[in-house]
């Protein structure tokens, strides 16, 4: 060894202290999140994004001499029976329910002796029994052959099609406004009769009165329904003309009347823009139509309507509950164990399972308190009820319960980052306490607070279950704002996004044809919540930068 | 009310090389008489503290404090960290009532009323004063609606009557010229400086009798504190002011009556130039000169 001196030994430094190992665990975790959020995004989107998409229409002939077309749904491979590997199997749509009994059906590859695209394979949505899947033969006119190939009946659908959605819109119409007008007026004739007989007894002077009109008004009404019954069949006879006759794969041949037709196209045919055009037809139904075969086909605008509504009458309710039980807690109360304990107790709220609020909420909204009104108000009505049961001002206020510990705890915490210095500098100027409440710390609490508020709606849009009990129904046949008097009704119940998820895709009689719609509500249910919190982010930055940014 | 005491004639001749004990005593938590020059009793007073204690909780904050604030001048209050002097500040306009834990005894009269008897409307008093603090606090609203928000709270509704009195405030307050023409921008988009100024501005705006300021440049550079000192000095004669100070030459430049604290008690009081130049005490010479604190 040389005489040089040896540099001292060192203990090597100790992997923990260069701490590399933490970075990639911590950055590890939050790669993990990020791929679960992107994965559930990218599945959502890819799945409910496709389901509307006018997809190519296949028609394959079996070994057994059959023949089956449609859509491809999906595929998956199936271990086979010879031991020659794994077969692909495929699930075609075929519709045609009323001929075949069934929506879908399983092919697998190996029994298929030919494939094909036909041209004129055209996809039929109809209002009722699904899709039908078939090639225009001909177009009936009066029954009779008006067109007989594809194309000229196929052109004689186009000529008519607008002509019977008119006249389709017109029924539609006449049955639920002219129709309900009329049912109203008599309904509420008979319901004066009944009042008059809860108020002043069967057989006085103001009863027996009530009756007379109620006979005048009955005559009447009775008179009107005939009428409009006669316009609306009219309407039907001169739409029941038209036809268009179709020839499945298996020969059969059906005609089906245009006014069952909510569109009808030829997939097969079409270039990419007409292929957009018939995707954006389907998304527009989506978004503005009623729902139709038990939810799996049609729009969902009810649905939407339904909860934008709902949230925002939740808003109105839990919002200023909120901010003044967090000011009282924050500004006023003096700190203290029963102050602890208060706040103990509004963190244990926001941790009770939301169905125990659909319980409370059915308990006390629909029957205490929806009970007391119908006795006090609309006694008349009994036993119907009308605010005893669930409805949207009750699914509101229990969604309002149930965020109210969001709101609070929000609204107090934005309060507590409010610097002491601005309120004691208001309380120099001579200030009283609610005026620095109101001018200095409220203004300065907002983004906060909006922050809270959006937390909340976002929780209350989502939530589904105590809903189930307090008012979401499957299928509501009326809106909860309309143009009758007085307008909003919330006493009705409604349709929400999250129950109809739900109502698809555990209740559905349908369920392959309602999977899809599945992944597309969900679509649309994310999108309106990262609506609203963006909508939320924007407001923020705007007062954040009007409120808060400062050299101090 | 404390006035010239035996230890006073006692400490007339230069400071007795034993001193220190006095502190000792104070801290030891002995009784200790102040030492107020003759001068301070000659002034019209517009504050007068009378044998003023404050607890914070079981902690006595202030001991027996006795001043006269005299009127139209400003008087510095000094001494090291903890001593006492933000929190009789802060008794004047009775902010710290707003801590739970406050106990006080002893009174202070504000042109002859009682600040602390009880009935005494807490708002009314507080509008007789304005208050400046440590850091610039502007309210998160734009410059005009700080300025007048005295007046506002007061349910003054009238535009011109509010508008004369924003321009007549910041112009005292030397701001006006900087902030004319963006009254209505966010005040929290001013510089530092010009945040103090906005909130002198703003505690001058309902007219006060006194204008109590704690350490307003403490967290200013010294271009900003050099344009607060020389505003002080503008409004030496109009408003009777009481400031609190770290800084020894910002009290000596600015400040006509300079009072030294320690631990709670007041030391010695008097004129600024004579507490600069020939303190009675020992102490204060050591504090000034920076030999302790």
């Amino acid at each position: 060894m040389s005489g040089g001196r040896a540099a001292p030994r060192r203990e090597r430094t100790a992997l923990f202290a260069q701490g590399e190992p933490m970075i990639w665990l911590t950055g590890g975790g939050l790669a993990l999140a990020l791929a679960m959020i992107a994965g559930l995004l990218a599945l959502v989107v890819v799945q409910g994004s496709v389901t509307l998409w006018p997809g190519p229409v296949t028609r394959v002939e079996l070994n057994d001499g059959r023949a089956v077309m449609g859509e491809v749904a999906r595929s998956e491979s199936v271990g086979a029976t010879g031991g020659d590997g794994p077969v692909r199997r495929r699930l075609f749509r075929t519709g045609n329910f009323e001929l075949t009994g069934e929506h879908f059906q399983w092919v697998a590859d190996s029994d298929i002796r030919a494939e094909s695209r036909p041209e004129w394979a055209l996809v039929v949505e109809r209002t009722a029994w699904g899709r039908f899947y078939g090639a225009p033969q001909a177009f009936l006119l009066d029954g009779r052959a008006a067109a007989s190939d594809p194309a000229s009946a196929w052109a004689m659908y186009e000529q008519h099609r607008l002509a019977v959605q008119r006249r389709l819109r017109e029924r539609q119409r006449l049955e639920s406004r002219d129709i309900g007008r009329v049912n109203r007026r008599i309904e509420s004739a008979r319901l004066a009769v009944k009042s008059a007989e809860l108020r002043h007894g069967m057989g006085s002077v103001p009863h027996r009165e009530a009756v007379a009109r109620f006979e005048a008004v009955e005559r009447q009404g009775l008179a009107e329904h005939a009428r409009l019954r006669g316009r609306i069949e009219a309407l039907n006879r001169e739409n029941a003309r038209f036809q268009l006759a179709l020839a499945t794969a298996d020969g059969w041949e059906q005609a089906i009347p245009l006014a069952d037709i909510v569109r009808a196209c030829a997939p097969n045919r079409l270039g990419l823009a007409a292929k957009w055009a018939v995707y954006g037809s389907r998304w527009l139904e989506f978004l503005s139509g009623a729902p139709r075969e038990a939810n799996s086909e049609g729009g969902v605008f009810p649905a939407l309507f339904g909860t934008a509504l709902m949230t925002v009458v939740m808003s109105v309710a839990v919002v200023p509950f909120g901010v003044m039980a967090a000011l009282y807690l924050r500004e006023y109360a003096k700190a203290g164990p029963l102050v602890s304990l208060v706040r103990i107790a509004i963190n244990n709220l926001a941790g009770v399972p939301s169905i125990v609020f659909g319980v409370f909420g059915l308990g006390f909204f629909c029957y205490i308190v929806g009970g007391w009104l119908d006795r006090s108000f609309f006694a008349a009505n009994l036993p119907n009820p009308t605010f005893g049961k669930g409805g949207l001002l009750w699914s509101a206020l229990t969604l309002a319960l149930l965020t109210l510990p969001v709101v609070i705890v929000a609204t107090e915490e934005s309060l507590a980052a409010v610097p002491n210095s601005m309120r004691e500098g208001s309380y120099a100027c001579g200030a009283g306490k609610w005026q620095t409440i109101r001018r200095i710390v409220l203004p300065r609490a907002l983004p906060g607070i909006l922050t809270g508020t959006i937390l909340a709606m976002a929780r209350g849009a989502g939530e589904v279950a105590p809903l189930m009990l307090v008012g979401a129904v499957k299928l509501a046949p009326e809106l909860p704002v309309d143009a009758v008097a007085p307008f909003l009704h919330p006493e009705r119940s409604f349709m929400h996004l999250g129950f109809h998820i739900f109502d698809l895709g555990f209740q559905s009689p349908n369920s392959e044809a309602a999977r899809p719609m599945v992944f597309t509500v969900t679509l649309l249910l994310i999108a309106l919540i990262f609506l609203l919190n963006l909508v939320a982010v924007l407001l923020r930055a705007r007062l954040k930068k009007k409120f808060v940014t400062g050299a101090f | 009310m404390n006035t010239l005491t035996a230890t006073d004639t006692l400490t007339l001749e230069p400071p007795a090389p034993a001193g220190d004990d006095r502190l000792a005593a104070i801290a030891r938590g002995g009784q200790f008489d102040a030492v107020v020059h003759p001068a301070v009793d000659r002034e019209d007073a517009t504050l007068e503290v009378r044998d003023f204690c404050l607890w914070y909780g079981p902690k006595k904050a202030l001991h027996h404090i006795g001043m006269r604030i005299p009127r139209g001048k400003v008087t510095a209050l000094i001494g090291p960290s903890g001593c006492g002097k933000s929190t009789l500040l802060r008794s004047v306009n009775r902010i710290n009532d707003l801590l739970d834990t406050v106990r006080i005894e002893g009174d202070m009269l504000l042109n002859g009323d009682s600040i602390y008897a009880p009935g005494v409307d807490v708002i009314e008093l507080r509008k007789r004063m304005g208050m400046v603090f440590q850091k610039p606090n502007p309210f998160p609203m734009s410059v005009y609606e700080n300025v007048v928000y005295p007046r506002r709270i007061d349910g003054e509704r009238s535009r011109a009557a509010l508008a004369e009195v924003c321009e007549r405030s910041l112009r005292r307050a030397a701001l006006w010229d900087e902030v004319k023409d963006r009254l209505q921008e966010s005040a929290m988009s001013l510089s530092g400086g010009q945040q103090q100024r906005l909130c002198i501005a703003r505690a001058i705006a309902a007219e006060p009798e006194v204008l109590l300021m704690d350490e307003p440049c403490s967290a200013l550079d010294p271009i900003a504190t050099n344009k607060i000192e020389n505003l002080i000095d503008e409004l030496r004669g109009r408003y009777t002011i009481l400031i609190v100070t770290h800084n020894m030459q910002q009290a000596s430049r600015t400040s006509d009556y300079t009072a030294f604290m320690y631990l709670g008690h007041l030391v010695e009081y008097g004129p600024t130039a004579d507490l600069f130049r020939k303190p009675r005490l020992r102490e204060t010479e050591d504090y000034i000169t920076g030999r302790f604190g």
